[in-house]
């Protein structure tokens, strides 16, 4: 029983440890092939429209709604204990901090990650992947390279809009519905603003988007078995993607706001 | 020219090459013959380094693939066409993105240039007109017609066609085995075929390899294939190999 156990668990680790070291290969190759930045602008450009002006429609209207729903909570939450302004200051400071980098990261992760882990296992399993390889052009700097490259450059610009909807859709609530006056949430949002804050919000979308965009390239280019393949890279992608930014979320939380 | 010496790959436990020697001069059209899994496929893939031998080299005009750094590699690559089994055309693209493909990659060529060579190659393989159409909206010769047009584009010392009559119907067999030996002819170029199809392998080819069991079972002219009994044939069209 236990023997059992330990096997399972040992093969699980060294499998998670087989795949880390893999992934990381291609991260590794895929920064290598930065030096052919130009070479593959056109790619370049075409992710980065994709993944991040694409994915604006979509943050915009979530984050509108997780910015209300946080202003009616903290209004709630603080009533009659502590003076309303601070309603201005706990959906700033949520937005940009936690809620907005890392849920939209979350809704992200199947937006865009699914979408390439499918794209590419596609490509991969109907030999696309080995047509480029044979025509003299690297599927790491065709492929995952400009993927890699729109994640970390668009995810932050995604987020800083995420961020002004969520607030305004919480100023709106909290001064429509909640009691709030605006000058008290505006107060709010003064008092609690510190610069450092953005930092981090952007820091964390930065380093999310690498993962999103990493994870989803890599379970595409390991695709195998046609459409089951990469029906699984694409659940896999969502699913290893979503684990790894709620564990980065604590651990750059952690690192980051111990310096205030 | 390109020669195989003692080639051994496996897939897991699956010994698929058993010590490969096979060469093909400058110029001539080969065509490898064997059943489905002996192989073949993976033989061509050696060639231009998307496979690795576990043992053995595979030599092209002097150069050990295998031993080729990333960047040799591309080169090389740049100097081969393949027409893959399943097409393998890009489907985000149209017809002139896909022949025009490495052309763009490769900045070889102006625009206009550009244009003009993937006319050629639409012409060569008779689908002149069909640059805006997509991949989904053509049969099958037709989606072997344009990923041969995209092999050629680049003008390869090398064409490499991996089982290019599979799944087509006999007419259209014929017609693109025609158009193998006419562009053999009109560019000069060294072709292997890999195939199961023996009517278009013996019409073809200027030599055969017929591979069993991970090895080279016998090699000749076609002639010299089915010469006398014309026993090997037989025992490959009767499933015996």
């Amino acid at each position: 029983m236990f023997t059992k156990l330990f096997y399972f668990l040992g093969h699980r680790g060294a499998r998670f440890f087989y795949h880390f070291y893999k992934a990381y290969g291609y991260l590794w190759a895929a920064i290598l092939q930065l030096r052919y930045l130009h070479f593959y602008r056109r790619q370049v450009v075409d992710q980065m429209y994709r993944i991040g002006i694409g994915s604006i429609p979509l943050i915009v209207g979530l984050s509108l709604f997780t910015g209300m729903a946080t202003s009616i909570q903290t209004a709630y939450q603080i009533s009659g204990f502590v003076p309303k302004y601070v309603v201005g200051s706990i959906v700033l400071q949520s937005e940009l901090l936690e809620l907005a980098p890392t849920l939209m990261a979350l809704v992200l992760a199947g937006r865009v990650g699914a979408g390439i882990a499918s794209e590419i296992g596609t490509m991969k399993v109907s030999e696309q992947v080995d047509a480029l390889e044979s025509m003299g052009v690297d599927p790491v700097g065709y492929l995952v390279m400009p993927r890699l490259v729109a994640g970390v450059t668009m995810f932050p610009i995604v987020i800083i809009f995420a961020i002004v909807i969520a607030v305004t859709g919480g100023y709106y609530v909290a001064s429509s519905m909640m009691g709030v006056t605006s000058a008290d949430f505006v107060r709010g949002m003064k008092e609690a603003f510190r610069f450092k804050d953005v930092w981090v919000g952007l820091i964390k979308s930065t380093i999310y988007g690498g993962i999103i965009t990493l994870v989803g390239s890599y379970m595409g280019m390991e695709t195998e078995q046609g459409a089951k393949g990469v029906g699984i890279a694409a659940t896999a992608t969502v699913v290893t993607a979503s684990s790894f930014i709620l564990i980065m979320d604590y651990i750059l939380t952690r690192s980051l706001l111990k310096f205030y | 020219m390109i020669e195989f010496k003692e080639v051994y790959k496996a897939f897991d436990d699956n010994q698929v090459l058993r010590g490969i020697n096979l060469r093909v001069d400058q110029g001539e059209l080969v065509s490898i013959l064997g059943p489905s899994g002996c192989g073949k496929s993976v033989t061509l893939k050696h060639i231009i380094g998307i496979l690795k031998a576990d043992a053995g080299e595979v030599w092209v005009d002097g150069k050990n693939v295998g031993t080729l750094g990333r960047d040799d590699l591309q080169e090389l690559r740049k100097r081969f066409g393949l027409l893959f089994q399943s097409a393998a055309l890009f489907d985000s693209m149209t017809v002139k993105e896909n022949v025009a493909f490495s052309l763009r990659m490769h900045r070889t060529m102006s625009e206009a240039d550009i244009d003009r060579r993937v006319a050629e190659c639409l012409e060569m393989v008779e689908l002149s007109g069909s640059e805006a159409l997509e991949p989904d909206e053509l049969s099958g010769g037709m989606r072997k017609r344009v990923g041969l047009a995209r092999a050629i584009a680049m003008s390869p010392d090398y064409i490499l066609y991996d089982e290019p009559t599979t799944g087509l119907d006999p007419k259209t067999a014929l017609v693109i085995g025609d158009l193998i030996t006419r562009l053999q002819k009109q560019l000069k170029i060294t072709s292997i075929v890999v195939t199961h199809d023996v009517k278009v392998a013996l019409d073809i080819s200027d030599r055969l390899a017929l591979f069993h069991d991970g090895k080279v079972a016998a090699e000749g002219t076609p002639a010299e294939i089915s010469s006398g009994d014309g026993v090997l044939i037989k025992q490959f069209m009767e499933g015996q190999f």
